[in-house]
């Protein structure tokens, strides 16, 4: 029963085309439309997530204070309150599992007739435990380094890029500001962070060598921020008090005084950014759907006049036997070929539509086998739904009515 | 009349009024009529005398207001629509002034349509339906569609439509009001072979003499009462005569 029935859709479908494109177009856009928006959102989504994977876990960020010059206030981190033994302290808090302090400056490297103008952060080995960073290769410089402020380098990719093409960096001596420095190893690739810089335009040397020899401070052991990680994700409030109170305490600041330093989680501002990432994923899908509807709504519209436009021919078919059930499902079947047919259409073109702003635009996006099917099943439950009212009016027709009709 | 069970339609006090914004207007006034297998019987009366409502009734396409019907022995009363749906495939064969063939089939999709409905597969559609249109001799047109044929050769479709299921009854209602007179004739002759050699049972409406000349009994209806029911050939002038 149900093959000549789908063949008789079919014939149905081909005696309008013009009408039945139409008809298919609002399929076509709506699920073109899911299926582009659902892929550049789990496109940012996964650009975020591996962002967030990128920075390490765990994190706060230590800046020191803002301060009042004669009136103008400077940024956080324009005086230098934080230090070297600030750090230490911090780090025999319970909970912290590792901390880095950071004295970053902007430099330039030479390497043969290659130079390279890039930040260069002062900081300890635990920079990189902190960060989850790896060395692709040789090794890290150790505390041992930072005690005596050697002159020793680790490189990131986009600088080894740079300076030294397709060289391997290791053991090799690069000039920062006229010095020497002995490349000890190369980071490995981070990409891009959050708010869109490169994390591997970035060179790292001991925190000692930093301040004394390259930058030089105002104040003997200051570093600009420290980035502090904490055991677990569940000690982070915990040790986010008992750092802070440490720090009021080393820096005599009096109750009702302001911090002279900023603590803040990043991890927190990260799952930030991953949710709002996702809300957006989810608002650009919902946009598309709305335009799903509208095809659908289409479709019952199509039907309807169908409906009432082959009122004789339903009532020649009744006159010769068929039930209102049959009527119903031929009319319903034609609304379902309709809509999985500008489905397919449409999933053809949304995923062409992805690679193409892929490509053009250099976003991230991805198509997913689930986001296809959901389509599909979307596709055939609005062919049902916005089908099933001109169907069942269809089935409804008395056969003498029909068969009156002019 | 003898054994009425045997009848292939047998009606009791047949009443059927039409709802309208001014009341019930009555057209059927309880009509008794009995048809028994092999007869060919012809329906006359002017416009408006409810010859077309009591054909509709006849075909299961109306229900009555009161009263029995009875086809092939069931009670058509007591049918849901799905039944009523299941009697005009199988029990009826239709056919209508207007052939109502659908134009978007060809041929033989036509007459195959009524298998459709009752699950017969492809082949058997197919076969049967070439059987029959090869009867009323369009066996070359299978793959024709409606509007490349004459009018004359639409209605041997329709014939061959009303028939494919070997149904109890064929019904028309004025077959030939649409035809010329010679093709008239060559439809008139179909009916009249089907009758007498396949022993099909036929109940015709029709506005012509010569067309009710055809069958063996006449039923006379004026204003929704039966004024004559017996043998053509005893028929007063009057009950024959054009009533268009």
């Amino acid at each position: 029963m149900i093959f000549p029935m789908l063949s008789e859709a079919w014939q149905a479908m081909g005696a309008n085309r013009l009408r039945t494109i139409l008809t298919m177009l609002g399929m076509i856009i709506g699920v073109g439309a899911v299926i582009l928006m659902l892929a550049i959102g789990q496109g940012v989504r996964q650009q975020v997530e591996s962002s967030i994977a990128s920075m390490g876990s765990n994190l706060f960020i230590i800046l020191s204070g803002s301060t009042t010059a004669g009136g103008a206030r400077m940024g956080s981190g324009a005086l230098p309150t934080l230090t070297i033994a600030d750090a230490q302290a911090i780090e025999e808090l319970p909970g912290v599992s590792a901390i880095a302090p950071s004295a970053p400056g902007t430099a330039q490297l030479v390497y043969g007739s290659n130079n390279w103008s890039t930040q260069v952060i002062g900081t300890t080995p635990s920079y990189l435990d902190v960060r989850d960073w790896e060395l692709v290769s040789g090794a890290a410089f150790t505390d041992s380094d930072v005690r005596s402020a050697t002159r020793v380098a680790l490189l990131g990719q986009t600088v080894v890029q740079n300076l030294f093409g397709d060289e391997d960096p290791t053991g090799k001596t690069i000039r920062i500001k006229n010095s020497p420095y002995l490349v000890l190893g190369v980071l490995g690739p981070k990409g891009q962070s959050l708010d869109g810089r490169d994390q591997d335009d970035t060179v790292l040397i001991p925190v000692t060598t930093a301040q004394r020899k390259l930058f030089g401070t105002q104040f003997a052991g200051a570093v600009r921020f420290m980035m502090a990680q904490a055991e677990s994700a569940a000690l982070m409030p915990s040790v986010e008090k008992g750092m802070t109170e440490l720090l009021r305490q080393r820096h005599h600041i009096r109750e009702g005084e302001d911090d002279d330093f900023t603590v803040r989680n990043l991890t927190a501002l990260m799952n930030t950014a991953a949710s709002t990432a996702e809300v957006m994923s989810l608002m650009l899908g919902a946009i598309a759907s709305i335009s799903l509807v509208v095809g659908g709504i289409g479709i019952m519209n199509i039907m309807l006049v169908s409906v009432t436009e082959r009122t004789r021919e339903i009532g020649i078919r009744m006159a010769i036997g068929a039930r209102g059930r049959d009527v119903l499902m031929q009319f319903l079947l034609e609304a379902i070929m309709i809509s999985l047919i500008g489905c397919l259409i449409g999933v053809l073109l949304g995923v062409g539509g992805a690679l193409l702003v892929s490509k053009l635009a250099g976003l991230n996006v991805i198509v997913t086998p689930v986001s296809i099917f959901m389509a599909f099943g979307v596709a055939t439950s609005i062919g049902v739904f916005f089908g099933w009212y001109p169907a069942r009016k269809a089935s409804r027709l008395k056969p003498i009515d029909a068969l009156r009709y002019q | 009349m003898s054994d009425p069970g045997a009848a292939v339609i047998r009606i009791e006090r047949l009443y059927k009024e039409y709802e309208t914004d001014a009341g019930p207007v009555p057209v059927l006034h309880g009509l008794d009529v009995s048809v028994m297998p092999g007869e060919f019987v012809a329906i006359m009366g002017p416009s408006g005398s409810g010859k077309s409502t009591f054909m509709n009734i006849l075909g299961c396409l109306d229900v009555a207001t009161k009263g029995e019907y009875f086809l092939n022995g069931r009670d058509v009363n007591a049918q849901s629509s799905d039944e009523l749906a299941h009697l005009r495939n199988e029990v009826l064969g239709f056919v209508f002034q207007g052939f109502n063939l659908l134009p978007r089939a060809n041929l033989e999709d036509n007459v195959g349509l009524p298998l459709i409905y009752s699950g017969a597969g492809r082949a058997e559609r197919m076969e049967r339906a070439n059987d029959m249109l090869g009867k009323v001799g369009l066996g070359q047109y299978r793959r024709s569609f409606p509007n490349q044929i004459s009018g004359g050769q639409q209605q041997r479709v329709a014939i061959a439509r009303a028939l494919v299921n070997q149904p109890k009854l064929l019904l028309a209602d004025e077959p030939t009001g649409n035809l010329d007179t010679r093709t008239s004739q060559e439809i008139m002759a179909l009916f009249s072979e089907l009758n007498q050699r396949d022993g099909i049972t036929i109940v015709l409406v029709t506005h012509e003499p010569d067309i009710a000349g055809y069958a063996q009994r006449l039923i006379r209806l004026s204003d929704g009462r039966i004024v004559y029911d017996g043998p053509v050939e005893h028929a007063a002038p009057h009950h024959l005569e054009a009533t268009q």
